[in-house]
């Protein structure tokens, strides 16, 4: 049941998982908890080994303490640093959050945290690096609002004792100058002195740090990209109050008072002079630094991570492609999509390199003289926060030993992070265990290095920002850094500038080129990579010629074979969803048209294509001589975790309907196996003739209402048309309402006027006997359905049959779409051509330039009404649903 | 078992391929009344007036007023030419008010609850401008609602329709009477106006069900026990009469069906007329009367399962005609090309008699059938989609054909091939608006 592109597992664990770990100042890095919470799923993986790894290459640029010039302890408002870390030894792959929480009474206030996304798929990590990144940071974002509110708390806790304290020494001093009366200081009455003085700055220095957490929410405010986390009851909004005094804020903010309401009873205790900062004080957990609230949000945005990524890379990828493609498709992604994810807001972060690729940045790259690489990544010298330890990473060029170049060479618009993984991981390997995957800092010398040749330029704007402001240190030993992407090359210079004194950055040490850019994966050209490149243009003419409107000879060609699958000879697909390929180069153009945002894309220009010859040409020129050398040691890494031990959710939100789809899938094809008149009966649902399954027991008859619902258009942006389970007399209302319709039959005189009211009504609907097996409906002599349903198919797997029915209703919308929009199709071109002239060429349009035979006319023209009707639908009124229905004969089969 | 005629799953000619389903009302939906060319309002016993758009099926206003059911719906548009064309409707409920409705504000303009019983016809005279009401007395109103003249009571069942003939005349229908009232102005200045009885006419033998209007010479009515008497338009004498179109005694009429004949089964529950012909609704059949040949000239004796409520003569020889039974049904008067072997089935003369014997008739029949086109109803095509009986219906030519109905519903009927037109005009036209098109030409 795995992947056929499943590499053998060599990782101690079962799963892909999440680790949080604490370099605490006690004993050192430690792992606090993974999720899943199981110990199975680690195994005999070492936590503790790996806790100490990744705590080790956390690049936050973040430091507490007393800053020259400043006479108070400044707080740092880091930005989390991400980092991808892997280490062959293991078979493990992480990503790796590093954040930092406060907490009073930690070594200067700070407790750096991690949460490490480790798989055994290195590709997993790299390819969904920016998703990772946008899901971790959310719940970082999470943890550090619960945290700011919490050390605020205790701020004001310790403010209050600090008062007490002081009004208790004050006292005593008071006492103490009365009872002493000889003029001169005892040295008691000097401690006591000093004492009171100590107790004033110290009151001083926590009434500026709670001014300073208070503040932060406010100052990133200003920023746009920030989005702090708001949990549904507003609670972040007292802590933007900032310019109060926060020691007259004895009683908290409304806002507060609900969670916290135990603060205003808080009664002061006295503070000892000297509290001993000693190793036996037990340090606060990560519950208690982040409160309960925001630690359990977090834990479940960390269960969501967790599902979200569960499971083997390709479906991840393949969902991610789909998922944006359809998104592209506006007009007609209703009919046979999902509603819930139609209604998902657009994860923009996602795409962003893809609009920053748009027409213009490929144009300047074609006029480049050559498709000089940009430079990914510079080594540098680092030094680091933790340990101050200057080291050097030092640059090898890639040698023969580690010759994990061969797949991850890649091009424009491909993630760079590929870059990085090629570049870095095959250069910086050492025989230790660990390789941390990339940096941005971390490449310098690379870009002297051979691999540079083939990486082509990204001139996009966001190029230039992305530069990085981490110096970090990578220990000499075992690790290797393969890539960090501290927070802040992820922010816009111009956002960065707006709040320099709010974070206190490290200065940028590196020039322009040493930054990071993602581009996203979304290439979703796997479908197409096999087809001839003659083929493509053919389509691209085709893709183009139908335009609105417009007149083009190529109506006239027929259109390519869309059903074609990316097969060899023997049919069965090699290629693994990858957004990267070392196929035969010319091949990757079919989608370069891809990130067009308006609806619909034009077809690709030639010379796209030729750009993509001259980087291919070079890629595989290296890539033949990659393969040539022993590669064991990215295979090891490179091992997929089992997607069937961890079945893939396509996306959170869509868990559940993944199982229906799978469900739906099985019975459909137990259907289509089962019932020989299937094809009649999913040819009324296509229609839009109201097919109603007719049985005695509820089970029965809902399975196979299920089946059919695959097959179901939408009419519009609600749930599917398609009720299950009937007792009562349908009615027109019903036909008009609902596409697929289970039916009770019952031997009651309630069941008599039920059937009386079918047989009223039939030349409205088929019926579907489950009884007796028998189906009375129109003919049906068409070809699609056949394809879409063969009794005779080799698909086993209900998934998969559902995916098969989804590309085929794919291709029937992007028909159906086509013919809608095809203007001379419906109306005249003059007013004074005929309406018959325009049937015909309506007719001939579909015959001929769609190749669609009989009944299937009628299939496409339901579809195109469909479009139709959400097209001309005004945002604010709902539709009226109406009922269209032909008056053709059914015909009884049986089996 | 049943005589009715079917026609099947195939129905090449019936255009309408589209329907949509108008939820609103309660209670049964008696009357459909058009407003203007795309417009129309239903009423029925929930005392609720729709309006809708006869195009869209968009529900425009709902008219709440009435607390009884509707007895009577009339559109009363301005014929002023001067002043914007403002539609209103008139509408009479058994909770004895009659209420003047604005279709353009969907708001109540005024309300009259001066009646003692309830008013259960509406009848405008345009030419006149003045509205007359007819119950158990006749009112005569103008545009403004003023009562001009009232007749004494005349009975406790009331007029149960009311006829505009010329010269000032009205013919209402009082029970087995028909009696023509003249409307005259008053000599005086005031704005008064006189309801003079003229004439009782007492030939027919049972209530008078409908009454339609031919011309400006003629009207026929016709009575619940099958009696069908065409009238001169102005001096009220009977011109031709036609009865007892199920009774009269023939030798070939099966014994079944002359059981299962029962007065409501001929009763004459709508009329309606061209030029030429008057179109019956008798029982459950149709009858086609041609007014010169003063005879039937084809029929459908069985044409439904049940009661024929309504029937409407399109321009293109098509008759629609709905039923108790649920139905629309859609028909075609043709002209059948004689073949002089073929056997006249004798059982379709019988039903005419011109007050001689029926044998007589139908040798004269015979004869006069041999050099005169023969006519039948051919079944075109029916529409299915309520679930009882049809009240009414309203035929808004190529914008469809409105349907009310016991099941609560109003069905819109659409030519699907005319609807899908005009979406597709409707999108390219947005898809210009919208600035899409731009790019592409």
């Amino acid at each position: 049941g795995a992947n056929p592109w499943a590499k053998v597992a060599s990782s101690k664990f079962t799963r892909d998982f999440i680790l949080i770990s604490e370099f605490s100042e006690q004993v050192g890095p430690q792992p606090l908890l993974t999720i899943p919470d199981d110990a199975k799923v680690s195994g005999t993986f070492d936590l503790n080994y790996f806790s100490l790894r990744i705590m080790s290459v956390d690049y936050q640029a973040s430091f507490v303490g007393h800053p020259p010039g400043s006479a108070y302890p400044k707080l740092n408002f880091v930005e989390d640093s991400k980092v991808v870390l892997g280490d062959s030894k293991e078979g493990a792959f992480a990503y790796v959050h590093h954040l930092t929480l406060y907490d009073l009474e930690a070594r200067g206030f700070v407790r750096p945290f991690c949460m490490a996304y480790i798989s055994a798929d290195e590709h997993k990590i790299m390819q969904q690096f920016q998703e990772l990144s946008a899901e971790f940071s959310k719940a970082s974002e999470c943890l550090k609002t619960g945290n700011r509110k919490a050390f605020a708390n205790e701020l004001e806790k310790k403010l209050k004792d600090l008062d007490y304290t002081r009004t208790v020494l004050h006292n005593e001093t008071e006492i103490q100058k009365k009872a002493n009366d000889k003029g001169y200081y005892t040295t008691q009455a000097i401690e006591k002195a000093n004492e009171l003085a100590s107790v004033e700055k110290s009151i001083i220095e926590h009434q500026d740090l709670l001014k300073q957490i208070r503040s932060y929410p406010y100052r990133k405010l200003k920023g746009s990209d920030f989005h702090p986390y708001e949990p549904e009851c507003a609670l972040d909004q007292a802590n933007t109050g900032c310019d109060q005094d926060p020691t007259t804020s004895d009683v908290a903010e409304p806002g507060e008072t609900h969670l916290y309401a135990h603060v205003p009873s808080y009664t002061p205790k006295l503070i000892k002079a000297k509290s001993a900062k000693c190793f036996d004080k037990k340090l606060k957990t990560l519950e208690e630094l982040c409160d309960i609230y925001f630690f359990t949000q977090t834990l479940d945005q960390l269960h969501q991570i967790e599902r979200t990524f569960r499971g083997d890379v390709c479906y991840l990828l393949t969902d991610q492609i789909s998922r944006a493609l359809l998104k592209q498709q506006s007009l007609t992604n209703f009919l046979f999509e999902d509603v819930s994810f139609l209604d998902e807001k657009p994860p923009e972060k996602q795409y962003r390199g893809c609009q920053g690729l748009n027409q213009d940045d490929i144009d300047r790259k074609c006029s480049e003289e050559s498709p000089a690489p940009k430079v990914v990544i510079s080594l540098g010298s680092y030094k680091s926060s933790v340990e101050s330890v200057p080291i050097k990473m030092e640059q090898e060029i890639e040698d023969s030993q580690e010759p994990k170049m061969t797949e991850s060479i890649t091009f424009e618009h491909q993630e760079n992070l590929d870059y990085l993984d090629a570049d870095i991981k095959g250069s910086i390997s050492s025989g230790e265990s660990i390789e941390v995957l990339g940096t941005e800092k971390s490449a310098s010398g690379l870009t002297k290095s051979e691999s540079q040749a083939s990486l082509p330029i990204s001139p996009s704007p966001q190029a230039g920002r992305s530069k990085v402001g981490s110096r970090r240190t990578v220990s000499e030993d075992s690790i290797e850094v393969l890539s960090t992407c501290p927070s802040e090359s992820l922010i816009p210079e111009d956002f960065k500038a707006s709040y320099p004194s709010a974070i206190n950055e490290e200065p940028y040490l590196d020039d322009e080129e040493g930054g990071l850019r993602f581009t996203p994966k979304l290439i979703p050209d796997n479908a197409n990579e096999q087809e001839d490149i003659s083929k493509q243009e053919n389509l691209m003419q085709v893709d183009s010629a139908c335009c609105i409107g417009k007149e083009s000879p190529n109506f006239l060609e027929p259109l390519p074979d869309l059903g074609q699958k990316p097969c060899d000879e023997d049919g069965v697909v090699r290629i693994p969803p990858q957004p990267y390929r070392q196929v035969e180069p010319g091949l990757r153009g079919s989608f370069g048209s891809f990130p067009s945002h308006d609806g619909i894309s034009g077809g690709l220009l030639p010379y796209e294509l030729d750009s993509r010859y001259l980087t291919g040409s070079k890629e595989v020129s290296k890539s033949s001589l990659d393969e040539c050398s022993d590669s064991t040691s990215y295979i090891s890494s490179a091992a997929s975790t089992c997607s069937d031990r961890t079945p893939s959710p396509a996306h959170p939100a869509c868990q559940a309907s993944e199982r229906h789809k799978k469900k739906a899938g099985q019975n459909a094809l137990r259907f289509i196996r089962q019932y020989p008149f299937a094809h009649p009966a999913i040819y009324s649902l296509l229609s839009g003739r109201t097919l109603i399954v007719l049985g005695e027991e509820e089970a029965i008859v809902k399975k196979l209402v299920t089946a059919l619902s695959i097959f179901v258009p939408n009419c519009g942006l609600y749930a599917k048309p398609v009720k299950h389970w009937v007792t009562s007399p349908l009615h027109v209302v019903d036909f008009q309402k609902w596409k697929l319709i289970g039916l009770q039959r019952t031997v009651s005189p309630a069941g008599v006027n039920v059937l009386h009211a079918l047989s009223r009504y039939s030349r409205y609907v088929s019926i579907l006997d489950a009884d007796s097996k028998t189906l009375r409906c129109p003919l049906y002599k068409g070809t699609l359905v056949s394809r879409l349903a063969d009794h005779r198919t080799q698909i086993k797997r209900g998934s998969t049959y559902y995916m098969h029915v989804q590309s085929i209703l794919t291709q029937l919308c992007s028909k159906a779409f086509l013919f809608t929009f095809c203007h001379h199709l419906h109306l005249p071109i003059s007013e004074s051509e005929p309406e018959e002239s325009v049937v015909n060429r309506r007719m001939n349009f579909l015959k001929l330039q769609l190749g669609l035979a009989n009944e299937d006319i009628k299939i496409v023209q339901y579809l195109a009404e469909l479009l139709k009707l959400q097209y001309i639908q005004e945002p604010g009124q709902g539709v009226n649903p109406l009922l269209r229905f032909d008056y053709v004969p059914s015909f009884l089969y049986k089996i | 078992k049943s005589s009715v005629q079917t026609i099947g799953e195939e129905q090449i000619q019936n255009p309408y391929t589209e329907l949509l389903v108008l939820k609103g009302h309660q209670d049964i939906v008696r009357f459909l009344v058009q407003i203007d060319d795309c417009r129309f309002a239903s009423a029925g016993d929930d005392g609720i007036i729709f309006l809708w758009n006869a195009q869209t099926g968009e529900k425009l206003f709902e008219l709440h007023g009435h607390t009884h059911k509707i007895t009577a719906i009339a559109p009363l548009s301005s014929s002023d030419a001067s002043e914007e064309k403002n539609h209103l409707i008139l509408t009479a409920s058994a909770d004895r008010t009659v209420i003047v409705w604005d279709c353009s504000s969907g708001r109540q303009v005024q309300k009259v609850s001066c009646f003692h019983s309830t008013v259960k016809c509406l009848t405008v005279l345009q030419r006149l401008d003045v509205w007359l009401s007819g119950g158990s007395d006749l009112c005569v109103w103008n545009r403004k609602l003023d009562l001009l003249c009232k007749t004494s009571h005349l009975t406790d069942a009331g007029i149960s329709t009311l006829l505009e003939l010329p010269k000032n005349c009205v013919a209402a229908a009082v029970g087995k009477e028909l009696i023509i009232f003249r409307l005259i102005a008053s000599n005086d200045a005031s704005e008064g106006w006189n309801a003079l009885e003229v004439k009782r006419l007492v030939d027919h033998q049972d209530n008078i069900l409908s009454l339609v209007s031919v011309n400006d010479l003629t009207f026929v009515t016709g009575s619940h026990v099958g009696e069908l008497i065409v009238w001169d338009a102005l001096d009220w004498t009977k011109q031709a009469s036609e009865c007892n179109f199920w009774d009269s005694v023939h030798p070939d009429v099966q014994p079944e069906i002359k059981l299962s004949q029962s007065p409501n089964e001929t009763s004459v529950q709508h009329l309606t007329s061209d030029e030429e012909c008057v179109f019956a609704a008798v029982g459950k059949g149709i009858y086609v009367y041609n007014l010169q040949m003063k005879r039937v000239i084809a029929c459908q004796r069985t044409a439904h399962d049940s009661s024929v409520l309504h029937i409407e003569k399109l321009p293109n020889r098509q008759l629609i005609s709905c039923s108790e039974d649920g139905s629309v049904r859609i028909w075609e008067l043709r002209e059948k090309q004689q073949l002089p072997a073929e056997p006249v089935p004798t059982g379709f003369f019988n039903m005419w008699g011109f007050g001689r014997a029926s044998k007589q008739a139908n040798q004269a029949a015979k004869k006069m059938q041999e050099n005169t086109p023969v006519y039948f109803l051919e079944l075109v095509g029916d529409l299915i989609g309520h679930s009882s009986a049809v009240q009414m219906f309203l035929y808004f030519g190529e914008l469809g054909l409105a349907t009310c109905s016991a099941d609560h519903l109003v069905i819109l009927w659409k030519d699907g091939e005319r609807e899908s037109r005009l979406r597709s005009l409707t999108l390219f036209q947005k898809l210009a608006q919208n600035g899409d098109l731009q790019r592409k030409f």
